[in-house]
């Protein structure tokens, strides 16, 4: 049996007691002493959180463990106070079989055998080339949750609906990330007044919002949930608006990024804050905050894409898309808390409670006999974000070399302490 | 720019116009036209930048930029080096950084650099420690092409920038010399207007210091001077414009435009000129149109440009 004393859950104190794996209870805090011969510890000072799920990462094994791979990004998951993480298909191989998904199964159980868990995304489409559906059930049964074909986005409506249909017999819910291939066909950023000035080819806002009303329309026609990644512009919000109010089962996710910078970030063709989609204008970052807020996007997740430095280190043009996330998201987040962009019980909401609710995972929240999936957050650390602080093998983040505020302390899963 | 005495240049690379103040600028036309003297002599050669070495590396096609750059650094003694794509190690997938670095350690005091990446020469700026000029990156800039268009306007207009209005014709989307131009003629008090079919008008340009207009016609007006820019053929391909033909019908400067215009309008092109699409043979050949003296000056200028950056750290000194 465990004890958490003095520890702060949504600025009230309060006293947590663990037992198998599981929540006991949680009171106010000194109302009930702790059992005799039970471990206690002092979280007088530290926010406790539940553990977050982060519903879209790339953790680049197998095939580029040079950027990251399961062990380490499953550390800065852990670090960053992730108890969960849905990993995406784009490896190499592809996770298009049943021994790639068993394969990152087995190397997470290998490096964390008492967490974070990991779930693996299915690649919609074999090599995720938009061409043959990947054999779902198979990988199902080997362990996926979800299906996409993350970065490759389908041009086909008509095979945007076969992976939608034959996916619901499953039970696996299509992830898919927005983007009409032929109006962002060779883009580097946002089609806007910074990528005219920088004389760079852009993507439009309305390649995404197309693509999402595709998908909303087609979630429509055939009664199945289709959930939109990675939210970009204030046009997909519109549609997905649209969508829920028709009673269609869509849901949507955007990344702490999105609802804190902009196009501007790419000035002087900043390279580390090229990311897919790209960063919009503050119209959209305002519509953004609000979707959050209200509910029309309803997960935050990291869209965790490392990138070795030298892979970031090139022309604007040919660097890779993609920020590494997993260290940061919780700081940003209790950033935008502290800007009243945010209550800490949106956080909750966001990072934990919906998309549990969405995938079909255990959650914590806190009530007895809820799996014991919590962290301690310090909010007075303070660090620079760097190579040296970042369990993540990459730091390719906007807000590199930037002091950072706030920073977990303790993590547990099932009960057992991480660290 | 009161006492030309006192000032001395503060730039360690020329990246883009809008990093010049107009006191730079200034003392630059005031440079090159020194430097043009030069240049009509029987004996065009002067020792000011002897035993320098200048690198012209020229990731893209060129030949005027490049031959400019090469006579310039000549006449003032300088030791050229030319490397280009197909010469160069980017061929055999080795990084732009890295190429930049093994140029630098042959210590050159200047490399131009031509590439088709926009923001290219400010990457190598940003890794080297050698002097940087700006040739040409991708769709973004091209700081000599503008001054010494500028330096052209200056001798045609007696110095007299401000009020003047001036129209850029063309393909602005994708054009270097669009952007670097409208930084230098708004600094002097140039009205700038802009014109070509939408698909050719860059994002967020109803945000630039710039009218726009798709009507010719309406665009020159009563202007004083016309940069005419090159339409490369391959919009065509990529479905920016139904063929040729109709830009030429639409956007192709004939002296029946020119009537519109100021009486005394000059025309410039940044070369090479497609007669007949963007330019009409006729408007090619008027005594205002300064295309040649455009490429005279481009060797004025460019010596300017690098005897500035050659001999930066000894200036701080005088």
């Amino acid at each position: 049996m465990l004890a958490i004393r003095n520890a702060i859950h949504l600025d009230a104190p309060v006293d947590l007691l663990i037992n198998d794996g599981k929540i006991v209870t949680m009171t106010p805090a000194g109302h009930v002493p702790p059992p005799p011969d039970c471990e206690t510890i002092d979280a007088s000072g530290l926010l406790l959180l539940p553990a977050l799920i982060d519903a879209h990462v790339h953790l680049r094994e197998p095939g580029y463990e040079y950027k990251e791979d399961i062990a380490s990004g499953l550390d800065a998951a852990a670090h960053g106070g992730f108890g969960a993480v849905m990993c995406m298909a784009n490896t190499k191989p592809v996770n298009d079989t049943a021994a790639v998904a068993v394969f990152m199964r087995e190397r997470a159980l290998a490096s964390h055998p008492h967490g974070p868990e990991l779930y693996p995304i299915a690649a919609a489409t074999k090599g995720l080339t938009g061409e043959e559906m990947a054999p779902l059930a198979e990988l199902k049964a080997a362990g996926c949750i979800a299906v996409s074909n993350d970065g490759r986005p389908l041009s086909s409506a008509e095979m945007t609906r076969r992976i939608m249909e034959y996916a619901s017999d499953l039970d696996m819910i299509f992830i898919d990330h927005c983007e009409d291939p032929q109006l962002a066909k060779g883009w580097v950023m946002h089609e806007g007044v910074m990528s005219g000035r920088l004389g760079v080819k852009g993507q439009p806002a309305a390649g995404e919002a197309i693509q999402a009303a595709r998908d909303i329309m087609l979630a429509e026609y055939l009664d199945v949930p289709v959930h939109i990644a990675h939210v970009s512009s204030r046009l997909t919000v519109d549609v997905i608006a649209w969508g829920k109010k028709r009673g269609v089962r869509v849901t949507a996710e955007t990344c702490p990024h999105y609802l804190m910078l902009d196009e501007n970030s790419l000035e002087n063709y900043n390279t580390l804050a090229k990311v897919s989609p790209p960063l919009r204008e503050d119209a959209d970052r305002e519509a953004l905050r609000d979707a959050v807020r209200d509910g029309t996007i309803d997960i935050l997740v990291t869209d965790h894409a490392p990138h070795a430095p030298h892979e970031k280190n090139d022309t604007l043009d040919l660097a890779p898309c993609g920020l590494s996330g997993l260290d940061l998201a919780l700081s940003l987040s209790f950033r935008l808390v502290s800007q009243n962009i945010l209550s800490e019980a949106d956080l909750h909401r966001l990072w934990c409670d919906a998309p549990a609710r969405i995938f079909g995972l255990p959650c914590n929240r806190f009530n007895p006999g809820d799996p014991a999936d919590f962290c301690l957050y310090d909010p007075t650390a303070l660090w620079q974000a760097n190579t040296d602080n970042f369990y993540s093998k990459s730091c390719n983040t906007p807000w590199a070399g930037e002091m950072i505020a706030g920073r977990v302390k303790h993590h547990w899963h099932r009960g057992v302490k991480l660290f | 720019m009161k006492d030309d005495n006192h000032y001395y240049w503060p730039h360690k690379d020329l990246l883009d116009t809008d990093c010049l103040g107009e006191a730079d600028l200034r003392h630059l036309l005031h440079l090159a036209s020194g430097f043009q003297d030069i240049n009509l002599r029987p004996v065009k050669k002067v020792p000011t930048l002897k035993g320098r070495t200048v690198i012209l590396f020229f990731a893209e096609n060129s030949t005027r930029t490049k031959t400019s750059f090469d006579v310039a650094a000549k006449r003032l003694s300088a030791d050229t080096f030319s490397l280009g794509k197909a010469g160069s190690s980017l061929n055999k997938g080795e990084s732009l950084k890295d190429t930049g670095l093994t140029l630098q350690a042959m210590h050159p005091d200047v490399i131009v650099i031509r590439h088709s990446s926009s923001g290219a020469a400010r990457y190598l700026s940003e890794n080297l420690s050698c002097s940087i000029v700006n040739g040409g990156d991708g769709w973004h800039a091209h700081p000599t092409q503008a001054l010494l268009d500028c330096y052209s306007l200056n001798q045609a207009w007696n110095g007299n920038f401000k009020g003047k209005t001036l129209l850029v014709l063309g393909d602005i989307a994708h054009s270097r010399v669009a952007r670097s131009n409208i930084h230098l003629l708004r600094m002097l008090g140039v009205n700038v207007r802009l014109c070509a079919p939408r698909t050719l008008l860059p994002a967020g340009v109803s945000s630039w210091p710039a009218s726009v207009h798709s009507s010719l016609p309406e665009a020159i007006d009563d202007v004083d001077a016309v940069i005419c820019l090159r339409l490369q053929l391959e919009r065509q391909q990529a479905g920016l414009l139904p063929d040729l033909a109709e830009y030429a019908r639409r956007y192709c400067l004939t002296e029946e435009h020119l009537r519109l215009a100021d009486p005394d309008v000059r025309i410039l092109h940044p070369g090479p000129m497609n007669r007949g699409l963007e330019i009409s043979d006729a408007v090619a050949d008027d005594a205002n149109c300064l295309v040649l003296k455009q490429v005279e000056a481009g060797v004025a200028v460019r010596m300017a440009v690098l005897y500035l950056l050659a001999t930066r750290s000894e200036q701080g000194d005088s």
